[in-house]
Order: C-alpha cells, then structure tokens, then sequence
C-alpha cells in the first residue's frame, strides 16, 4: 500500500511535466492534463485513505513468507519472457515444444507422459492458433535455413 | 418479424455455426476446469477473434462467457470447488447431494436451473429491444457520459468494505487509459519521451496480464492436489422434472440475474446472493439451505446463468459495458469498427437480434452437450495446478504475442501479471483497472463533446434522461456516504457482534472467494481458486 502511494504521488508530481496546460482551450474538460488529474487523484487518495485506515502494527514472521510468496512467481516470469526472445530466432513450434516440455519438466512432472501430453500441448496450440486461425506470429531466423517450399509453409503455418 | 429473418440470415452460415459450437464446448470445457475461468479464457482468444466477422468473433466469446457457469457446477458440485468464481454457491448445497450419493441429481439440476435462467434472461432481452430501441437514441455525449461515471460509481460501490481500494484502482485504470498520444491536440501524456509508451497502454496486454498471466502465476505456485470423486446415483434427466416443481424460485433467481446482470459493475454475485437469500425466505424448509436444499442450487445456478445476455444490455444499447468480461467484448466491436451504442439499435437491429438468438442456441447447445458429456468431463477437474498453469503461460504468449509481435507488450503484460497476482494474494479487486480503462476512455472523449454544447453548468442536465442519471449519481453517493458514515466506527469501540458483522462483510467484500475458501478448506481440504472471475 506504501509502495502503490508513492507510486501515485510520484506521477502526480510529474504531471505538469508529462502533460500540457493548453491557454486557449474551449473547456476544462478538454485540457489533456485534465484526465490524467483526475485518475492521479483518484489513486492518491484512494491509497492514502486505504493506508491511513489501516491498523499500524509491526511485520510479523507471516509478512515476510508473504513477501517471500511474492517473489516466487518471478522466476515464472523470466520463463516467459525467455520464450518470448526465443521466438523469433528459433520459431514458434519448436520453441513452444521446448517451453512447454521444459517448463513442465521444472515443474516436477518428469515421466514420459506428462512429457508426451505437454509437447502435444504445445503441437497443437501452434497448429490451432497459427495454422488455423492465422494469428499473426512471424517465421523465425531458422527457418531461413530451410529449403524453398519447406521454408514458405514454416513461416506461414509453423 | 423481418428483423427476425434477417437475423436468422446472419447465423446462417457454417462459419457462425463452428463459432457456436466451439464457443459452446470450450466454454463448458473452460468452466469445468477449476482454476481457469471465462475471463482468462476470453482474454487469451481475444486477439484471435480480430481477424474473424464481429458476429463469429462475439459468438465465439459469448459461448464461453455463457457457458462457463454451467461447466463450473460439475467441480463445484463434484468436488466441492466452483469451476468458476460465481459458481461458488452451488457448493454450498450441491456438495452435500453429492456427498448424500446424489451428485447426478445435483448436476442435474443445476444444468436445469441454468438453463432455466440462461433462455429466461434471453427472452426478457428479446422483449425489451423494442424498448431500448426508442430509449437508446435519446443517449447523447452526456448521457453516456453520465451513464459511465454512473457505472464507474457502481464498480466502486459494489466493493463493499474495499471501496477505497477500488476506487484508487479505478483511478489507475483511468491512467492507464490517458498515457500517450491525446487525440485531440497530440500531445504525450506521462509517455516519459519513451517512444514504446507514445501509442499508450493497450488495453488487450493490460487484460491479458491481470488476468490470464497472473493466474498462470497463481496456478504455478500452488501445490497440486488429488482429487478424489465420488460415485453417484440418479438420472441427468430427473432435474429438469424436479425445476417444475419450483418455478417460483426458479423465476424469481432468473429476474434477479437479469435485473443485475443490466446494472453496470453489479453482476452474478450481487444476483446470487439476493436470489439464495430470497428462495430461502420463501422456502417451506430454509432449514436445508446449505445441507443439499434443490431449491438453494436452482437459486444459484438461475442467477447466475440469467446475468450474461443482461449483462450485453448496456453494452449493446449504450456502449457502455458493465464487468470485465463485456469490457474484453467492447474491443472486437472496435476492431471492427462496429459501434456499440444507441446507433447499432437503429442500423444494425439484425445484428443484435442475431446475438441474441445465438445465446438463446448456444444454451440449447451446452444442456444437450453436458447431458452427453458429464462423464468425462468430470476428468477434466484432475489436470495438475501446476500444469494447468503451464498451459496458460504458453496461450498467454500467444495472445500477447499476436497483438503487435512486440516483446515490449509481453514485457508490459508480464508486469500486469505480477500486479495481478499480488493484488490475488491480498483479495483486492482486478475489475476496477479494467473498467477505469475502459469507462475512462469513453468519459473523456464524451466530456470533451458534450462540453462544447454547454453554456452553463445546468446545460448539462437540462435533458430528460441526463437529469434522470444525475439524480441516480447524486442518490448512490448520497445512500453510500450517508451509510458508510452511519456504520463507520473504530473496530476496537465496536461490538463484539459488530465486529463479527464487519469481518464478514469484509469476507464478502469484492469478490467473495476468500470466505468460500474459508468454508472450502473446513470442508475438505486446502485449495485456493482466489479471484477466479475478477
């Protein structure tokens, strides 16, 4: 709550900065520091009563196993984003294949058929989204290695 | 009549068939899975719906938006845990059948109940179009204007015992809204001479986040469980029998659904529980309310089924959506250029009329198919959290990938979900952030417009419905201060009984779950399904 107040203030003290005061403007409403006034001093005051309401007490050992709960999504997070980066050099079906397998080995579930169901998994969503309902998702840097028609029908389906 | 056929036109062809069908089956598949929910689901194929008809792409979503609840009875009766958050009712009465060797018999009647409130909603839907055609062109700027900050006023309202953080989360969403280019005289809002933020936040990645991926973080770092099922006797028959013998409750909970599901930031649970406490009011035996009372699952489920096609009124007539889930639906209709708002009732009433039969199809669809299926969808409540939340990373991908291809989106989409999943740990609301970016942005530009026609400040009630709007405002803020200053007083100077009554509200508060799960884990076991829907 602390956190998500300072958050707010700090973008309600930079809002003459990131915004404009225009002089001959027909209305208030439309200024476009207006909207932005208004949602910053919704947050600041919506957090500022919430954590003045709050009863004060010091953190206590749960806290900090909350606080550490917090942090454990974060390697979940990198996973992601690490498969984001990939794709576009290794392709959409192989990195999907290699994430999903991947991830699910980390996640403790190593036998061969959670294996077998995750690489399905990913098989199949990259032929349903990309092959079937052409979702925008580009061919990768290796898939340039392919010969013609192979390369085209990767790039396109895969 | 011609508007009719002219619909029937519109559904009439395979590709809106397929959208039906697949919307129908995957909603219930979705619905059935604990730990998912219509709003991730939604969020997930939402960009994929950008490159199909509006009516194929709102087809699609509808099918999983109506039928998720009806999937969400099967763990919630089943097992004990609501497959979607608004199914968190009926474990209150469908569990103990389940545990009497009646779990059939549950399912049965909860598929009835549902049905029941879904076609009820729909009909009342169909009735009132002639209506909300005349009503809907006297909207004009500051109508919707007013109409949205009423439903902003609403979203904040409904958070009873959290109001203060939805309202700073509202007001994060209204930010979030405003950053970049501002279309009128192109100037950067907070864009911090960062080239990434000068075409703002979108509102797809921000949905995707808070929803989708924090739930994938919320499943990936939870523990798995065994899920134990237990045999069950009866036919999937005998409830639509039994739903005879209680059309009052069953009416009653369908009109609360609907009633609800039309105001904006209200919804299923509002409806549920207004409908649960009223069929046991009116019950001869209130006394099995909570021990496997027929009467308390037809209450739930009816509700709950009947806010859906409801919910598509102010969207639909106003522009205006009024929960998350319709909030999604507003983007295919900008896609598409299709606007939403009193001039689709006058140009494209087939179009509308064709929604509306297609979620009248679409339950017809689902009961046949749960009738067919039940069996092996009861399997589906056995795929690991954790590998459950697998899955939902790697569709996460793809609805955020397939936006732009920008890694910069899946980064923002990315932080949204770490927001997500520390606003799940603490109970506090997701839906403000989506409804402040959604209702800000219409505010702003319909204050901008109908600023330019106002002289005075009294011109901007000087129109019927305007005046009629305000007074609704001035009225809710008026009850809501005047309550909260009746109720307030330091917790330490409270009763003990007043102190019981304010951590109960606080329980109920926003979304409800973490009081389910307080009655979920004495009852069975530890598992935690927070926010599933918010």
């Amino acid at each position: 709550m602390v956190g998500a107040l300072v958050f707010s203030v700090v973008l309600l003290s930079q809002i003459t900065s990131q915004t404009v005061w225009i002089e001959n403007s027909k209305s208030f409403a439309a200024q476009p520091r207006f909207w932005p006034g208004v949602a910053l001093a919704l947050m600041v005051m919506g957090f500022g009563l919430q954590l003045w309401w709050l009863r004060r007490r010091r953190p206590n050992a749960q806290d900090w196993v909350e606080a550490r709960r917090w942090l454990e999504p974060l390697e979940y997070v990198l996973w992601f984003m690490g498969y984001v980066f990939a794709v576009p050099v290794i392709g959409f079906l192989p990195m999907s294949v290699i994430f999903a397998c991947g991830l699910t080995w980390r996640l403790g579930y190593r036998g061969g058929i959670y294996q077998g169901i995750a690489a399905s998994f990913a098989i199949a969503t990259v032929i349903l989204f990309k092959g079937l309902l052409g979702v925008k998702i580009p061919g990768a840097l290796i898939y340039d290695a392919l010969p013609g028609a192979l390369r085209t029908f990767f790039i396109l389906y895969l | 009549m011609d508007i009719l056929f002219a619909a029937f036109d519109v559904l009439a062809r395979w590709d809106v068939v397929l959208a039906l069908c697949v919307g129908s089956i995957g909603g219930v598949g979705i619905g059935a899975i604990p730990g998912v929910g219509p709003a991730v689901a939604i969020a997930i194929l939402l960009p994929a719906t950008f490159s199909m008809d509006p009516i194929v792409g709102l087809t699609v979503l509808l099918g999983i938006y109506g039928s998720s609840m009806f999937g969400g009875a099967i763990p919630a009766i089943l097992i004990n845990t609501p497959g979607t958050a608004v199914n968190a009712l009926t474990t209150y009465d469908g569990y103990p059948m389940t545990l009497r060797g009646e779990g059939r018999r549950a399912l049965s009647l909860a598929y009835s109940a549902s049905f029941f409130g879904g076609v009820f909603s729909v009909v009342c839907l169909i009735l009132l179009s002639p209506l909300l055609a005349k009503v809907a062109p006297m909207f004009g700027s500051r109508e919707i204007f007013l109409a949205a900050l009423l439903g902003i006023i609403l979203v904040i309202v409904a958070h009873k015992g959290q109001m203060l953080v939805a309202t700073a989360l509202t007001g994060f969403g209204i930010f979030l809204a405003t950053v970049g280019l501002e279309p009128v005289k192109y100037t950067r809002r907070f864009t911090f001479d960062q080239t990434w933020l000068a075409s703002g936040v979108n509102l797809i990645v921000v949905v995707l986040g808070l929803f989708a991926l924090s739930q994938a973080l919320v499943l990936l770092t939870m523990d798995d469980e065994k899920v134990r099922i237990s045999k069950s006797r009866g036919s999937l028959f005998q409830g639509f029998r039994e739903l005879g013998r209680h059309p009052r409750v069953a009416s009653i909970s369908a009109a609360y659904g609907v009633v609800m599901g039309m105001i904006p930031g209200v919804g299923e649970f509002t409806a549920q529980f207004m409908s649960y406490t009223t069929a046991r009011k009116l019950s001869k035996t209130p006394e099995a309310f909570g021990q496997g009372s027929s009467e308390g699952l037809i209450a739930s489920e009816a509700a709950n089924n009947a806010v859906p096609a409801a919910a598509m009124i102010p969207l639909l007539a106003l522009g205006i959506p009024g929960e998350a889930l319709t909030a999604m639906m507003l983007s295919v209709f900008y896609v598409h250029n299709v606007v939403p708002g009193p001039g689709l009732f006058l140009n494209q009433m087939d179009f509308v009329v064709a929604l509306y039969l297609a979620l009248l199809i679409l339950n017809v669809l689902v009961v046949i198919f749960l009738l067919i299926s039940t069996g092996w969808l009861v399997h589906l409540t056995k795929i690991p959290n954790r590998f459950l939340g697998m899955c939902i990373l790697l569709l996460s991908f793809v609805g955020v990938y397939s936006i732009r291809n920008s890694a910069v989106d899946c980064a923002i989409a990315a932080v949204f979900g770490l927001i997500g999943f520390v606003l799940k740990r603490l109970n506090m609301p997701i839906v403000p952030i989506i409804l402040g970016m959604v209702l800000g942005g219409i505010m702003e530009v319909k204050l901008r417009a109908s600023m330019n026609r106002v002289k005075v400040p009294l011109d901007f009630i000087d129109r019927p419905i305007a005046f009629i709007l305000f007074c609704i405002i001035v009225i809710i803020l008026g009850t809501t201060l005047w309550r909260v200053w009746r109720e307030w007083a330091p917790v330490d100077r409270q009763s003990p009984a007043r102190r019981a009554s304010h951590r109960f509200s606080q329980r109920i508060a926003g979304r409800k779950t973490r009081h389910f799960e307080v009655r979920t884990k004495q009852q069975r076991r530890k598992r935690k399904y927070d926010h599933l829907g918010s």
